[in-house]
């Protein structure tokens, strides 16, 4: 069974084209990274499979079951993170996990126990406004794992945290995808993709250039090098957005 | 209710009240900011009636000086009187609009000195004095007054202060609160992306805007509960039979007013922009409403304008049903009138409307 199958998603603004014409099979289990410079179109490609965005043209399945027109029977199956920190105002910690859990029928038990998984007991009361960068983003992580999804989204899920946060986090992303959870992030950190990733998809102008495992990849350098290094030379060096 | 989940509508409504009432800005401008208009209407200019005439008397003036004791007295419920000898000065108190009129008298004529800036004043003291001259000239005959004169008050049909301003501000607290509350939700949570968020959860947008809409109705109740608590409790006033039709006006002009919010939320860009539009709409129509002050002194066309504007017939509907003594039926018009606004803007804000700022 496939997680994720993509065929020619295509997804236009106006004269961008954002994703142009991207195919792509995430097996069951499988952990994903979607790596590319900003506007490359990760986003997009995400946010069409998660069924946020109609593509323009092609087709996707999630778990087997066509995503569009939206299919209200996938949701509880799959989490999603977005890139923003997306919450109520002004709840605290506690209540904004439970008002999440409450939306897929999740009661307030498993609630607080996600919030010892990613290490927020001792924030429980206090308000999201108040929360550090990396605070804000393990509630909503927790907010996005609430129901215990087949299918977990990730967006840039690490960026503003600290070398310890990031660490303790990727132990808690392994842990996911070791429950056999399909696991698809994006990030700007390789060595991130490289020590979770499974495969990684290097996208550039709204294109995947190379789905490959991290090992693969590294090994076609000419010169012995790092998965930034097959970044560097598949997306070239000028600065983007 | 530990382990226990809660419904989804009932954890939305719940998240959206506890949100509301922790935000101290929000709080303040639905409650306490209107509630300070309704003090200071109700309490400051209640009492409307006339200050004092301000009398300097020049020297001997026989009239005021040799007043009966109980003419004295009628005499100083309308004139407050100081004594200054020197009339040039007094002249010129009068013409800087520190006294009233300053009064003098010349062998058997009596002048009085005002000015026309206080008109209302200057019709006082004209009339009472010339009452009181009339007095002494029918005294000095001897002979007992052949007609005599008494004052009784009718009460008159216009409404008193508070009577008047609590149905008027409770409608335009209502508008705002509904339209600012509407408008800024959808902003921030499409600025936040939680709107995306809720998108992606097994729940209807019906669910969704029935939590809103259902914390809003709350929000509407708890506003009338206070104003009319608050204006009976402190400022004596007194509603009268069908009083509870504001309820049913309350919701269908909450239901109005956040649909002009959303329009308001779903045309802006940002949060600021949204709260600034919908405050852009509210505030000018609750002055053109009568929210604040009687339309009656209005030219003809702006009074015709104003039936244009939904808040007016919110502020007349509960003006009727509150204070006029109108029965359960004069609601009935103003109430079709909001639906019907209601529903339109509703429709215009869905075609407008964007899950998110790209």
């Amino acid at each position: 069974m496939a997680a994720i199958s993509a065929r020619n998603l295509t997804k236009t603004y106006g004269e961008l084209v954002a994703v142009d014409g991207v195919s792509l099979e995430v097996a069951d289990g499988e952990f994903v990274g979607v790596l590319g410079p900003n506007g490359a179109g990760k986003t997009t490609l995400l946010e069409m499979i998660e069924g946020l965005r109609r593509p323009d043209g092609g087709e996707v399945h999630v778990l087997d079951e066509p995503v569009w027109p939206r299919n209200a029977g996938l949701r509880p199956r799959i989490g999603v993170q977005l890139q923003a920190s997306s919450f109520f105002e002004r709840l605290t910690t506690r209540e904004q996990i439970r008002t999440f859990a409450s939306l897929y029928g999740v009661g307030s038990g498993p609630a607080d126990e996600w919030l010892e998984r990613v290490g927020l007991t001792d924030k429980v009361d206090t308000r999201v406004e108040d929360l550090s960068g990396g605070q804000a983003q393990r509630l909503s992580i927790a907010c996005a794992l609430v129901h215990d999804p087949e299918v977990v989204f990730l967006d840039e899920p690490t960026a503003a945290l600290d070398p310890q946060a990031r660490r303790n986090l990727w132990d808690l992303l392994a842990s996911i995808n070791d429950s056999g959870r399909t696991v698809v992030l994006t990030t700007h950190y390789m060595d991130e993709a490289e020590a979770l990733c499974d495969r990684v998809a290097v996208m550039d102008h709204g294109r995947i250039l190379r789905f490959e495992t991290p090992a693969v990849l590294i090994s076609e350098l000419d010169t012995p090098g790092t998965l930034e290094d097959v970044f560097l030379s598949l997306t070239g060096r000028e600065y983007r957005a | 209710m530990s382990g226990r989940a809660r419904g989804p509508f009932w954890a939305l409504s719940l998240a959206i009240l506890r949100g509301f009432l922790r935000d101290r800005a929000s709080v303040f401008f639905t409650v306490l900011f209107p509630l300070m208009f309704l003090v200071l209407f109700g309490g400051l200019f209640a009492n409307q009636d006339q200050s004092k005439v301000d009398l300097i008397q020049v020297g001997q003036v026989a009239l005021i000086d040799d007043l009966p004791d109980g003419a004295r007295g009628a005499f100083d419920e309308t004139f407050e009187v100081t004594k200054d000898d020197d009339l040039a000065a007094a002249l010129e108190e009068v013409r800087k609009g520190d006294a009233d009129v300053a009064l003098e008298q010349r062998g058997d004529k009596v002048i009085a000195h005002y000015t026309q800036t206080d008109q209302v004043k200057a019709a006082i003291t004209q009339g009472t004095l010339r009452a009181f001259v009339d007095g002494a000239n029918v005294a000095a005959t001897g002979q007992p007054p052949k007609f005599g004169f008494e004052a009784e008050q009718v009460e008159d049909d216009s409404l008193s202060t508070i009577q008047y301003v609590t149905p008027g501000l409770l409608g335009w607290a209502v508008a705002m609160s509904a339209a600012i509350g509407a408008a800024a939700t959808l902003q921030g949570w499409r600025q936040s992306k939680l709107l995306r968020r809720l998108q992606l959860a097994p729940v209807t947008t019906g669910t969704i805007v029935g939590a809103r809409v259902t914390v809003t109705l709350l929000i509407a109740l708890g506003q009338l509960a206070i104003f009319l608590g608050l204006g009976a409790a402190a400022f004596g006033l007194t509603l009268t039979g069908s009083w509870w039709m504001a309820i049913p006006l309350v919701v269908v002009g909450t239901l109005c007013f956040m649909a002009l919010g959303l329009l308001a939320g779903a045309l802006a860009k940002t949060t600021e922009g949204a709260v600034n539009l919908a405050n852009f709409l509210v505030l000018p129509m609750a002055f053109l409403s009568g929210s604040f002050f009687p339309l009656d002194a209005a030219p003809k066309w702006l009074q015709r304008f104003s039936e244009l504007l939904p808040l007016k017939h919110l502020n007349t509907g509960m003006l009727d049903v509150m204070v006029r003594g109108e029965g359960p039926s004069a609601a009935v018009v103003p109430l079709a009138i909001l639906a019907t606004f209601a529903i339109v803007v509703t429709a215009l804000a869905a075609r407008l409307f964007r899950w998110d700022t790209t």
